[in-house]
């Protein structure tokens, strides 16, 4: 294996481990250096232009005759004022000191970045879809509501569930109408719950949105093979336990085996079994949270989906749910009326909404395209691939890393810089760092919590057996020449490691501020230590 | 193997022994027996084997026909339908620079931007986000996007809340009825009070009392639900006797004339941002606008970047004040948001740098426009009648001699998208009407022509 190659080199391709390989390993390197790009404010230039509006032929009315005085504002607000050209290559220079899932290997764990079909974002520019107003009435929109009803009942299908809400914007967000589902579930019964249970290795937007929810978090802690313990859940399980919330795979990649037992312990004591739907990917086809006893299922449609991440959103979180929470969900609900014509539906016993419409509607046309594009056949071959690389990488890595939970894993494996660190300093974030001078996007970072230095790898599907091998050979070659030299990666993309302390120390979170050179603001909670300690977590997870 | 599944069978074979495995189940052995679905094709009639029930894949131009033709079947907005309907969702011009540029695959195709190394693109497009958005709103700062107005709402709420420890809050009748709604199925677990204020006249009649306790914030709308410039000074005024907070719900186009919240004293502004580059979309993606004071940063939810510098003191750009975030706090973060609504975030940046400062005021002047002529030519409709009489911007409400949704349905026979009815809690028949700087005097004249005729 090669040892660290220069900037110069690196930058030029120049290096011996380098060169095009079957499949791609595509490269995050922008096209030119460290050179930044200054702001849009700094662009501009009083006068200048690119609006350009309709001829309105209407009385050229002016601001004072049209608003009264009391309310006019003395001057407009202050925008940068650009070209379109300016604009244009100002937002495509940026672009270029971007890493995205078209440029190559994007293996963060726990956020599927696959590769979304094109045809997928055809479906969402097409007029007849984007330009619909979403209070026309429904017999103007039964194009948009039979997309709906179908994926709704597509997404039930996969799932093994009964009804579903596609409103929910976002995982969290489904995860929130999910507690709501399940408090007012529990409030028809005439029940008074007070607890839900996450495992300790849970996302983070999971006991958020238990607090959200009106309910204290239990925590249970998972035992030696990666899994939630039943003896440790039974000690935990009583009467004001309202559920439990799982995601399965969970998110050591390790499928929980018990999780029949689990079901049937938590409906013994009268509480839901809530499913935390981000690793949908590695069960598509195989097995359904339906068949595994949950109540509620909420799936990232901007994970399994194909539903593009946009750099952090928007995303689709739709909620299934069983029969007997079904009556509950969230209204207005797209419905098929038995004459074939489509409406909209208030479920019996609504909680009402939880989006100001009916939720990210064309994030939720490019699932559908996915869906039917995939199909039945389609979609189990994904969770296969998807599975057979990640357990690929976890052999590859052998001996390079430790592997904590070394058994079969479904869709990810978490692996662990612990050792490297022991032994020649090198930490999972200076892994991460590293990678990124490799040309791939790295890993997920000390995520989940209870594994340390953890790198959670999650190839996914769409990548070919060439990539996730020079992926493979990169985080190889990366343990083999490990050095605290490490620490000063990355050395050759946009900018070098980032003062992520100095950025919460001194905010600085607008233009406006730089100019002012804004004092931090004085450390509310957290405070003192505590937030020192966790400003340092921040520097990782997810 | 689908579509989108690389691998070929000698790769799988060679994979998996690899892996050890001789097929493909094997990968699925940990998975119980009892919850496995079957491999392979769907058995004609109905085996013991259980397969998922869908049809197989289709070819990428079945798809785009099968997607084309449910496009089909929607009336959309634009010559054959033209749009007055508003009510939070806006008929605004897009301009193809800011579409093309904004959906390049690198701003697409990206996560959450957790290494700032490789994604100062989108790290710096949301600095430039939140600089734009506090300068509209008025305020220090700016989160990096929640999911929309009505989501923004409810996370304003959860901020009132826990920085005054009072668990009331009194909502202006003017907010949008979608988004109280929405802050009343959240408030079912954060165990708030909410309280309605009645519009009197088109504007908020702020009481003395009202609820409990003493509120911890009023929430106001700038215009309101039904169009109406209201009175923000008042409210701030009304908020100080009561020791509690102002938000402004505001709409992002008002900030091309009117005074931004910020300066009248606002503690929080939300919005909705789609009139800021994003179609119409039946309602999403749309855009959470959500600004504060830097007293209240601690308690912003969502993700916010920050200026920095890189290990050679070069300007870097990074996702900053983690610590208030799910992922660090978990059940003590200040928010439960992770995905939020990044992309349409950039493509408003882009939309606001498109209208730079005279381009916003113009656009807000050539609404109030279309809107002042399309009120005036309904309102010599017999039988049409104002609801309020106060001042507008780009939306306002009337009061028809007939149903409104029947109206709506024959307007659009007529090829309008009339309005929006209604709910009953603003009295009988009303109609809401919203004409942007992309209605021309043909176009409302004809409107109301058509209108006349279905009226009568
Ligand atoms: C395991 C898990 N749960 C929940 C979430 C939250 O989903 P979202 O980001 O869509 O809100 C994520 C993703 O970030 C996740 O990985």
């Amino acid at each position: 294996m090669t040892d660290v190659t220069t900037d110069s080199e690196v930058a030029n391709g120049a290096s011996g481990a380098r060169g095009a390989k079957p499949g791609g390993r595509a490269t995050s390197i922008p096209l030119m250096g460290h050179d930044e790009e200054p702001t849009i404010f700094e662009l501009s230039s009083p006068g200048r232009r690119a609006w350009s509006f309709r001829t309105q032929d209407l009385p050229e009315w002016s601001a004072e005759e049209l608003v009264p005085a009391d309310q006019l504002a003395p001057a407009p607000v202050v925008l940068a004022e650009v070209s379109e050209r300016d604009l244009v290559a100002h937002y495509t220079r940026l672009s270029h000191r971007q890493y995205a899932v078209d440029l190559g290997a994007y293996p963060l764990g726990s956020c599927t970045m696959k590769y979304n079909p094109k045809v997928c974002d055809e479906a969402a520019s097409l007029p007849g879809l984007a330009d619909v107003h979403p209070a026309a009435p429904a017999h103007l929109t039964q194009g948009w509501l039979e997309l709906l009803v179908a994926l709704g009942e597509g997404l039930c299908e996969v799932t093994g569930m009964h009804d579903i809400t596609l409103q929910p914007p976002a995982g969290a967000a489904g995860e929130l109408t999910g507690l709501l589902l399940m408090r007012a579930w529990h409030e028809a019964q005439g029940r008074q719950r007070t607890k839900v249970i996450i495992p300790d290795s849970a996302h983070g937007t999971n006991p958020a949105s238990v607090t959200l929810g009106g309910y204290e978090t239990v925590t249970v802690k998972s035992d030696e093979r990666g899994c939630v313990s039943l003896a440790a859940l039974q000690e935990v399980l009583d009467e004001d336990v309202a559920g439990i919330m799982l995601t399965n795979p969970n998110t050591l990649g390790l499928f929980e085996e018990e999780i029949a037992e689990i079901a049937a312990a938590v409906h013994e004591v009268g509480g839901l079994l809530y499913y935390d739907g981000a690793n949908l990917n590695a069960i598509l086809g195989v097995t359904r949270p339906g068949d595994m006893g949950f109540d509620i299922v909420h799936m990232n449609l901007h994970k399994t989906f194909a539903v593009p991440h946009g750099g952090g959103g928007p995303g689709a979180g739709p909620v299934a749910v069983s029969p007997r929470l079904a009556p509950y969900l969230p209204g207005p609900k797209p419905v098929r009326g038995a004459d074939g014509v489509y409406g909209w539906a208030q479920p019996e016993r609504s909680i009402g909404r939880v989006h100001g419409w009916h939720g990210n509607a064309l994030a939720l046309a490019r699932a559908y395209a996915y869906l039917i594009a995939n199909g039945g056949d389609g979609l189990r071959s994904i969770a296969e691939a998807a599975v057979l690389n990640a357990n690929w990488i976890r052999h590859a890595l052998r001996g390079s890393y430790d592997i904590p939970f070394d058994r079969p894993c479904m869709h990810e494996c978490v692996v662990s810089a612990t050792t490297l660190k022991k032994t020649k300093g090198v930490k999972a974030l200076d892994v991460a760092k590293r990678l990124l001078e490799e040309g791939f996007h790295s890993p997920t970072v000390y995520f989940p919590l209870i594994v340390d230095e953890a790198l959670m790898i999650e190839p996914t599907e769409t990548e070919s057996p060439q990539t996730v091998a020079a992926l493979a050979e990169a985080l190889v070659r990366i343990a083999d020449g490990a050095s605290p030299a490490d620490a000063e990666a990355p050395r050759v993309n946009a900018v070098r490691r980032v003062d992520e302390a100095r950025a919460a120390r001194q905010l600085v979170p607008t233009f406006d501020a730089r100019q002012e050179a804004t004092p931090s603001p004085s450390p509310s909670p957290p405070s003192g230590a505590e937030q020192g300690a966790e400003e340092l977590k921040a520097v990782g997870s997810i | 193997m689908g579509h989108y599944v690389p691998h070929t069978e000698p790769e799988l074979a060679e994979m998996l022994a690899f892996v050890g495995l001789s097929s493909l189940d094997e990968l699925f052995d940990t998975i119980p027996e009892a919850l496995r679905l079957a491999a392979g094709p769907r058995p004609r009639a109905g085996g013991a084997e259980r397969h998922l029930d869908l049809a197989d894949g289709l070819s990428e131009p079945d798809t785009r026909h099968e997607l084309a033709r449910l496009a089909g079947r929607n009336a959309a907005c634009g010559p054959d339908l033209v749009c007055f309907a508003g009510g939070g969702a806006y008929d605004h011009e897009i301009p193809t620079a800011v579409t093309s540029v904004a959906f390049r695959s690198e701003y697409v195709t990206a996560y959450t931007p957790y290494q700032p190394e490789v994604a100062q693109g989108v790290l710096q497009a949301l600095f430039e986000y939140q600089t734009m958005v506090s300068r509209i709103t008025g305020l220090a700062v700016a989160n990096a996007s929640l999911y929309d107005g009505a989501t923004a709402c409810v996370e304003a709420a959860n901020l009132v809340v826990a920085a005054k420890r009072r668990p009331t809050i009194w909502l202006s009748q003017g907010l949008n009825p979608r988004w109280r709604e929405t802050m009343s199925t959240f408030a079912v677990g954060t165990g708030h009070e909410l309280v309605t204020v009645d519009l009197v006249d088109g504007r908020t009649a702020w009481p003395d009392a009202a609820g409990s306790g003493e509120p911890a914030a009023l929430f106001v709308a700038q215009p309101n639900y039904l169009g109406g410039l209201e009175d923000v000074a008042e409210a701030r005024r009304v908020a100080d006797a009561h020791g509690a907070l102002l938000v402004v719900a505001f709409d992002p186009v008002a900030a091309g004339l009117l005074h931004t919240p910020g300066s009248l004293g606002a503690d929080v502004v939300v919005g909705e941002g789609q009139p800021l580059g994003t179609p119409l979309s039946l309602g999403g993606p749309y855009l959470g606008l959500f600004a504060t004071t830097l007293e209240l940063v601690r308690r912003l939810p969502g993700r916010l970047v920050g200026e920095t510098v890189d290990a050679e003191g070069t300007r870097a750009y990074v996702t900053t004040l983690r610590t208030r975030e799910q992922d660090i706090r978990r059940e003590r973060a200040s928010s439960n948001v992770c995905t939020n609504q990044t992309l349409i975030a950039v493509v408003a940046a882009l939309q606001m740098a498109w209208l730079g400062t005279t381009g916003l005021r113009e656009l807000a002047v050539r609404c109030a426009r279309a809107t002042r002529h399309t009120r005036e030519t309904i309102l010599a409709i017999e039988g049409v009648e104002p609801l309020a009489d106060v001042a507008t911007l780009r939306e306002f409400a009337v009061r028809l001699p007939v149903e409104p949704a029947t109206v709506i349905d024959r307007m659009a026979e007529e090829g309008f998208l009339a309005g929006i009815a209604l709910e009953e809690e603003y009295g009988e028949r009303g109609l809401l009407v919203a004409a942007t700087e992309r209605r021309t005097r043909a176009e409302i004249d004809a409107y109301a022509a058509a209108l006349e005729k279905v009226v009568r």
